[in-house]
C-alpha cells in the first residue's frame, strides 16, 4: 500500500459568508481556521481572526472530500517522517465504505446507526490522523462523546484495556526524590482505592539508569509478591530503557514522549527506528499474560509549538498525527496529557474539556487505545469542578483510562489530576468496573464488595508492603 | 457519614496526599476543604501583584529601575509567553560596563517573588567580591527571557534572572534562579542554568542557594560559558528538596 512521490496538491479554498468573501490558502490553513479557539493556535499564529471566519473555515472544510486528504499534506511527505509514516501505511482498502464521502459527510456517517462498533474497528486503518481531526472540528461536545463510545480499542498485558463498561487507572506514585518508602506510601494508598488497572507508572525525578532500575524492580517485586495482575512502567527516555533491557531489568512497558512531527519527535531526542528497536526488544521478553502489547506513549495538544516545529499545523491536527505514531508499534496504552502543558496552550476548563473530548475520540477512530490525564496546572484558568465534568464525560465516551495520584495533587510534577476516590465515584455513578484481572484480584483480597464497591480495609499482604 | 481511616503509617511516609478521609466513594469535607485551600494559595500566587514598592524598599541603594514586558494584563501574560520575553520600550535602563545584571521578575509567583527574592539577593552578593554589578532590577509580567533584553540593554557580561515559579499545590512560594552568559534575546533554555525550589523552610534555603549560584558563576566567568555544559562540569547541584 505504498504511495512514494506523492504530489503536495495546493489549492485554495473560498466562500462567502454573511457577505464576506473568506479564502484559506491551503488544507493545512483550513485545519487551523476551523479549529475551535484555544490559546496555542492564537499564540503560534494560525487561528482564525473572528468567530464568522472560523465558521466559514468549518463550513468550507465540511465539503472537502476525504481522499483529498492522501493528495494533499499538511506538513510535506518529503521533509517529514510522520507524514511519510501515515501516507505510506494508509489501507485503501480499508477506507473504501468511506472514500466517496465528505468531512461533513463523514461526520453525519458516523453519528448514523450504521456505523457500529464493527464498522468503525474496520475503518481504523483506512483514516489518517488529519480525516479524523477534521472531522472531530465540527463535532460538538455531545458528538465527541457519542462517536467515542461505540469505538471501541481493545488491548492487554497483563490486565485487558478498553473492554465496554470498564474504566481503567495508571496509579502514579510519583516522588520528587524517587524516595522507596514515599513511592511505597503512594502505591499502597493507590491499590488499597482499588487502582492501578491500567499500569503503575512513575514519573522519575531522575533519568539516572540506576534510578530507574531499583524504581522497576520496587514495583515488580510488590506485583510478585501480591500475586497482582499488574504491569508497571518508569517513564523514563527509550534510550534510557534501551539499555536497561539490555541488562535485563524486569521492564513491561516501553514508554516514550511522542509528537505529530519529525522535528517535534527530534525535540524529545527520539526517532522511529529508535521506537522500533525497543518496541522489538521489549516485545522479545513475553512478559505478558493476557496479551503482547508492550508500549506506552505519552502525548498533548501543544507539544509540537513548544519545540517550535508544528509547520503552520494547529495543534489538535498535529495532536492527532501523533497518534500515528503510537499506532505503527501497537501500544497498550496511549495517554493525552491534556491540561498539563499550560495555558498557553489550551487557557480554561472550556479548551482543555473540548480538547480531551477530541483526543480521545481521534485517537480512537485511528485504532490507538487512549487514556486521558484530566488534569490542569495552577496557572490555568481551571479547578477541580472542570475535572470532574471532563471526567463523568470520558466515563460516558467510555475512556480506556485516567491517571490518577493521591489527593490529585502530584508532590513531583507540581500539577493536579485525578484521586483515586474520583475515579471510585464516578464508576459509581456510570456503573463501570476495573480491567477484568485486576477486578478478579481486587476481591480475592477483599477489597471489592458485592456492589463493586471498594470497602475501606487494609489487606495484610498490602499492609506488608509497608514494612 | 465520614469514616476515620487507620494509615498513619502511610501519612508519616510522604508529603504525598495519601490516606484521606472519604465519604462513601468521595472525598470528605474536611480533605475537599483542604484541597480548595491549597489551590486558592496557589492560584492567589499566580494573579495577586508583585507588591513592588516593597521589594524596591528591601533592596535599598541597590535598586535600579523597574521594568515591564511587552504584556498589558495577567491574562494576556498566561496565554502569550513570546510577549512576557519582550521588553517594553521606555524601560529607563541605561548602557554601562557590568560583569553582573541582577533581575528580580514576577514570574508565575509574586508571593515567591516577595518572601524569598531579596533574601537571595543579601546572601549572595557579599560572595562576589570584587564583581561590579548593576542596580537590581525589578520586572513585571516577566519570563525568564526578559532578563537577556534588560542585562544586555545595561551592558552585563552575565544575568541572573530570581523568578517565581509554576506554583504547586504544596509549594505556592517556589522561587528559582536561572543564570545566562553573555545575554541577547534569542537565546534558549540548554543555555542556562537554574537553581530551583528556593523557599526555605521546606525548600532550599537562602544560603545554599547563593552559594551553589556563586559557584556556578565564578565557574561561568572562568569558562565564559553557562548552560548544559556547565552543569555537566561545574558545581553539583543539590536535589531540590522534598
Amino acid at each position: 500500500m505504498s504511495m512514494p512521490g506523492r504530489a503536495q496538491r495546493r489549492g485554495t479554498f473560498q466562500t462567502t459568508l454573511g457577505g464576506h468573501s473568506y479564502s484559506f490558502a491551503d488544507l493545512r490553513d483550513l485545519l487551523a481556521k476551523a479549529t475551535p479557539l484555544r490559546s496555542g493556535d492564537v499564540l503560534a499564529g494560525v487561528a482564525a481572526e473572528s468567530a464568522a471566519e472560523r465558521v466559514a473555515a468549518q463550513t468550507v472544510l465540511a465539503d472537502v472530500p476525504l481522499a483529498h486528504f492522501l493528495d494533499e499534506a499538511v506538513v510535506p511527505y518529503e521533509d517529514d517522517d510522520v507524514t511519510r509514516l501515515i501516507m505510506d501505511s494508509h489501507d485503501a482498502e480499508a477506507f473504501a465504505p468511506v472514500r466517496s464521502l465528505t468531512v461533513g459527510g463523514f461526520r453525519d456517517w458516523l453519528l448514523s446507526w450504521e456505523a457500529d462498533t464493527a464498522a468503525l474497528t474496520a475503518l481504523a486503518p483506512g483514516l489518517t490522523p488529519e480525516m479524523v481531526a477534521a472531522t472531530s472540528k465540527l463535532m460538538r461536545v455531545g458528538d465527541l462523546v457519542a462517536v467515542a463510545r461505540k469505538t471501541r480499542v481493545v488491548t492487554a498485558l497483563r490486565t485487558t484495556i478498553g473492554l465496554e463498561g470498564r474504566l481503567a487507572t495508571r496509579l502514579q506514585p510519583n516522588h520528587p526524590t524517587d524516595d522507596a518508602v514515599g513511592i511505597t506510601a503512594s502505591l499502597v494508598d493507590g491499590l488499597l482505592h482499588g487502582a492501578g488497572d491500567a499500569v503503575v507508572g512513575i514519573n522519575p525525578a531522575t533519568d539516572r539508569p540506576s534510578t530507574v532500575r531499583a524504581l522497576l524492580e520496587l514495583v515488580d517485586d510488590a506485583r510478585r509478591r501480591l500475586d497482582a495482575p499488574i504491569q508497571s512502567c518508569v517513564l523514563t527516555h527509550v534510550t534510557t530503557t534501551l539499555e536497561l533491557l539490555e541488562q535485563g531489568a524486569p521492564v513491561d512497558l516501553v514508554f516514550q514522549s511522542v509528537a505529530g512531527t519529525q522535528a517535534a519527535n527530534r525535540g524529545f531526542g527520539v526517532t522511529l527506528d529508535q521506537l522500533r528497536e525497543a518496541h522489538a526488544a521489549a516485545s522479545e521478553l513475553h512478559r505478558g499474560t493476557v496479551g503482547d502489547n508492550v508500549t506506552y506513549f505519552e502525548t498533548g495538544q501543544g507539544s509540537a509549538l513548544s519545540a517550535d516545529a508544528h509547520h503552520g499545523v494547529d495543534e489538535q491536527t498535529l495532536e492527532a498525527r501523533a497518534y500515528a505514531v503510537c499506532r505503527a508499534f501497537d501500544p497498550l496504552l496511549v495517554n493525552t496529557v491534556v491540561g498539563f502543558i499550560g495555558p498557553e496552550y489550551l487557557y480554561d476548563g472550556k479548551q482543555i474539556l473540548r480538547a480531551g473530548l477530541e483526543d480521545h475520540l481521534c485517537g480512537k477512530l485511528l485504532g490507538v487505545p487512549m487514556g486521558v490525564d484530566v488534569c490542569y496546572t495552577n496557572h490555568a484558568e481551571a479547578d477541580a469542578d472542570d475535572t470532574d465534568t471532563l471526567l463523568l464525560t470520558l466515563g460516558a465516551a467510555g475512556c480506556g483510562f485516567v491517571i490518577t495520584v493521591p489527593g490529585g495533587d502530584d508532590i513531583m510534577l507540581n500539577y493536579q489530576s485525578l484521586s483515586f476516590q474520583d475515579v471510585l465515584q464516578v464508576r459509581q455513578t456510570l456503573g463501570l468496573r476495573p480491567a477484568p484481572e485486576f477486578e478478579a484480584w481486587l476481591g480475592s483480597v477483599g477489597l471489592l464488595d458485592d456492589a463493586g464497591r471498594v470497602p475501606q480495609l487494609v489487606p495484610e499482604p498490602i499492609r506488608a508492603l509497608m514494612a | 457519614m465520614t469514616t476515620t481511616d487507620p494509615w498513619e503509617t502511610l501519612r508519616a511516609a510522604t508529603r504525598a496526599r495519601v490516606g484521606l478521609g472519604r465519604a462513601g466513594d468521595g472525598l470528605s469535607t474536611a480533605e475537599n476543604l483542604r484541597l480548595a485551600a491549597a489551590h486558592a494559595q496557589a492560584r492567589d500566587a499566580v494573579h495577586t501583584a508583585l507588591d513592588v514598592d516593597a521589594v524596591v524598599a528591601a533592596l535599598g541603594d541597590r535598586a535600579g529601575p523597574v521594568v515591564r514586558s511587552q504584556v498589558a494584563d495577567r491574562t494576556e501574560y498566561l496565554q502569550r509567553p513570546d510577549l512576557g520575553r519582550r521588553l517594553a520600550p521606555d524601560h529607563g535602563l541605561t548602557e554601562g560596563e557590568y560583569d553582573l545584571s541582577v533581575v528580580i521578575a514576577d514570574g508565575l509567583s509574586a508571593r515567591a517573588v516577595a518572601d524569598h527574592a531579596v533574601a537571595v539577593v543579601d546572601a549572595l552578593l557579599p560572595r562576589l567580591e570584587g564583581w561590579s554589578v548593576a542596580p537590581v532590577v525589578v520586572a513585571l509580567q516577566s519570563r525568564v527571557a526578559l532578563g537577556d533584553e534588560i542585562a544586555a540593554a545595561l551592558g552585563a557580561r552575565m544575568v541572573l534572572v530570581l523568578i517565581g515559579e509554576r506554583p504547586g499545590m504544596s509549594s505556592p512560594d517556589s522561587l528559582g534562579a536561572y543564570l545566562t552568559w553573555e545575554p541577547r534575546a534569542g537565546r534558549v533554555d540548554s543555555e542556562r542554568n537554574c537553581v530551583s525550589n528556593i523557599r526555605p523552610p521546606d525548600g532550599l534555603g537562602y544560603d545554599a542557594a547563593a552559594e551553589v549560584l556563586a559557584a556556578l558563576m565564578h565557574e561561568a566567568f572562568r569558562r565564559q560559558l553557562t548552560g548544559v555544559e556547565l552543569k555537566d562540569t561545574g558545581a553539583a547541584l543539590p536535589p531540590a528538596a522534598g
